[in-house]
C-alpha cells in the first residue's frame, strides 16, 4: 500500500463547497464592491480586458437569432401599424428629421449587469404614436424585430411615458449592429429585454400580447426594481 | 538519471484500467462542452458570432448537470475507487512535493505516489468546482427557487469560478501536453517502468504480477 495521510482531497473539496455558499451569501454585496472597482480600472484599461470580467462594465451581447440580422441606411425600415387611423413606414432619414429626444440613463439587465449613465437619443415613441392616431379600441403596442424572432410588447400608457424612444444613437453614436441597429427600441424604466434591438414594427394593438422572453417566464411589466423578483435600484 | 533497465523495456506497467479511461473521457468531453458554451454565451465576440442563445444556454445547462455522472458511474470499478482514495490522501512526500513545485524544484527530485500532489490538488478543486458550479447554475436555472439577493450572489460564484476552472483545466492540458507518456498511460492504460521511476517512485504498483501476466500473455512485443 502506498502511504496514506489525512485526508486532504476531502478537505480541499469540502473547503470550496464552503467558499462557495459563503460566495452565494455575501456575493451581491461583494459584486456591488467589485463593480465599482473594476469600472475605475477598465475605464482607464485601453486594452478592454477588464471589460470582459464578471462586472467588469460594459453590455454583454445577447442575441435569440441564428445570426445578427444587418440593415442599411438603404433598406431599413420602420413600419407602424395596427388599430391606427394613418399606417405609416418610416426610412433612417424621415426618423432623424423628427424631433429628436436625449436621455441619459442607466441601463440594467435583468440577468444582473448594469451600465451607468447611458446616453440615448432617438425619437419618442409617443410621436410616432400621435403621428399614427392611436384608435379608441387600442390598449397595447407590440414591437417586432427584423432578426425574424425577438418581439416585445408594452401598454399603450407605459408606450406613451416621456422615457421610451425609439433610439437612433447610444453612447452619442448611431446604434451599432450589435447593440441593435441602426433602430432599437429603449424603455428606460424597465429591464433592457424590454428594449427591443433591431426594430422593424410597431403594431398598435388591442392587448398586451407577451414579447420572446415573456414566453419564458419573465415579467411582461418589467419595472427596474418592481419585477422579476429583482430589488436592483431604479434608473 | 540511471540508464534504463535493459530488460525492462518491453515491460509495461498497468496504470489505468478502461473504466478509469472512460471517466475521464467522458468527464474531459463534458466539461470542454460546458466551457466552450461558457464562452459563447459570456465573451461578446462569440455571442455576436454565434447567437442562438436558448440553445446553448440548454446545452450548457445539460451537460453542466451530467457533468458528476461519469464519476459516480465509476464507482462500481475497483481500481477506480481504489484511484479515488490514493487521490484524497496526502503523504509525508506530498506535501514537500508542493513546496518544491512553488520553489520551482525540478520534478524529477520530487517524491510521488501514483498521483503526485499536484495531481492530487487538481483533483479535488475540479471535484470541488463542479459541485459548486451544479449548486449556482441550478439557481440561475430555476431563478424562482431562491431569493434575488441568492441569485445574484450565485452568478457571482458561478462568473468568477468559471474563469478559474477555466485558467486550471487550460493549465491541466498543458501539463499533458509536456508529458507524453502520461498521455499515453490515460490512453492504453499501460506505462514505462522508467517512466514510474522519474515521476512516481512512490507508486505500489503490483508491478510484478503485472509483468508476468504481459509475458503470459504478450500484449507489448517481446524484449
Amino acid at each position: 500500500m502506498e502511504e496514506i495521510g489525512a485526508p486532504v482531497g476531502r478537505r480541499v473539496m469540502l473547503g470550496m463547497i464552503g467558499l462557495g455558499a459563503a460566495g452565494v451569501a455575501f456575493g451581491a454585496k461583494l459584486q456591488g464592491g467589485l463593480d465599482s472597482a473594476l469600472s475605475a480600472v477598465s475605464s482607464k484599461d485601453p486594452t478592454g480586458v477588464t471589460g470582459l470580467l464578471p462586472g467588469g462594465g460594459g453590455f454583454r451581447f445577447y442575441s435569440v437569432a441564428s445570426s445578427i440580422p444587418h440593415r442599411s441606411e438603404t433598406d431599413y425600415r420602420l413600419k407602424v401599424s395596427g388599430l391606427v387611423d394613418k399606417a405609416a413606414t418610416y426610412r433612417l432619414s424621415d426618423l432623424r428629421a423628427m424631433p429628436q429626444t436625449r436621455m441619459v440613463r442607466d441601463v440594467q439587465c435583468v440577468t444582473g449587469w448594469r451600465v451607468d449613465n447611458t446616453p440615448f437619443e432617438g425619437v419618442k415613441l409617443s410621436h410616432l404614436l400621435d403621428l399614427a392616431g392611436v384608435r379608441d379600441e387600442a390598449t397595447a403596442v407590440r414591437f417586432t424585430c427584423f432578426d425574424g424572432a425577438y418581439s416585445e410588447s408594452l401598454t399603450l400608457k407605459q408606450a406613451r411615458r416621456d422615457d421610451v424612444i425609439v433610439a437612433l444613437k447610444i453612447q452619442g453614436q448611431p446604434v451599432t449592429n450589435a447593440h441593435g441597429g441602426p433602430v432599437r427600441l429603449y424603455v428606460a424604466p424597465m429591464y433592457f429585454y424590454k428594449s427591443a434591438k433591431w426594430l422593424s414594427g410597431i403594431e398598435v394593438t388591442k392587448g398586451v400580447e407577451p414579447g420572446y422572453w415573456e414566453h419564458y417566464g419573465y415579467d411582461v411589466d418589467a419595472w427596474v426594481g418592481r419585477s422579476n423578483g429583482r430589488s436592483d435600484d431604479s434608473t | 538519471m540511471t540508464p534504463p533497465d535493459k530488460a525492462a523495456t518491453g515491460r509495461r506497467i498497468r496504470r489505468f484500467t478502461p473504466a478509469e479511461h472512460w471517466v475521464h473521457r467522458t468527464t474531459s468531453a463534458l466539461m470542454l462542452i460546458c466551457l466552450v458554451t461558457a464562452a459563447m454565451l459570456y465573451l461578446p465576440a462569440l455571442a455576436e458570432i454565434v447567437g442562438r442563445r436558448r440553445l446553448v444556454v440548454t446545452v450548457h445547462e445539460w451537460a453542466g448537470i451530467m457533468l458528476p455522472v461519469p464519476v459516480l458511474a465509476g464507482l462500481a470499478s475497483r481500481a477506480f475507487r481504489h484511484n479515488l482514495k490514493l487521490l484524497n490522501r496526502f503523504a509525508s512526500y506530498d506535501w514537500s512535493w508542493l513546496r518544491d513545485a512553488i520553489r520551482r524544484r525540478p520534478e524529477s527530485l520530487r517524491l510521488a505516489g501514483k498521483f503526485n500532489a499536484g495531481q492530487k490538488v487538481y483533483a479535488s478543486f475540479a471535484a470541488g468546482a463542479a459541485l459548486v458550479m451544479i449548486g449556482t447554475g441550478l439557481m440561475m436555472w430555476f431563478p424562482n427557487m431562491v431569493v434575488v439577493t441568492l441569485r445574484t450572489g450565485a452568478t457571482f460564484v458561478h462568473d468568477w469560478l468559471a474563469l478559474a476552472i477555466g485558467a486550471v483545466v487550460i493549465g491541466h492540458i498543458w501539463m499533458a501536453a509536456r508529458d507524453p507518456e502520461a498521455r499515453l498511460g490515460m490512453r492504453t492504460g499501460f506505462v514505462t517502468p522508467q517512466w514510474v521511476r522519474d515521476h512516481h517512485p512512490k507508486w505500489q504498483h503490483d508491478g510484478a504480477a503485472e509483468d508476468s501476466q504481459v509475458k503470459d500473455k504478450p500484449r507489448t512485443p517481446a524484449a
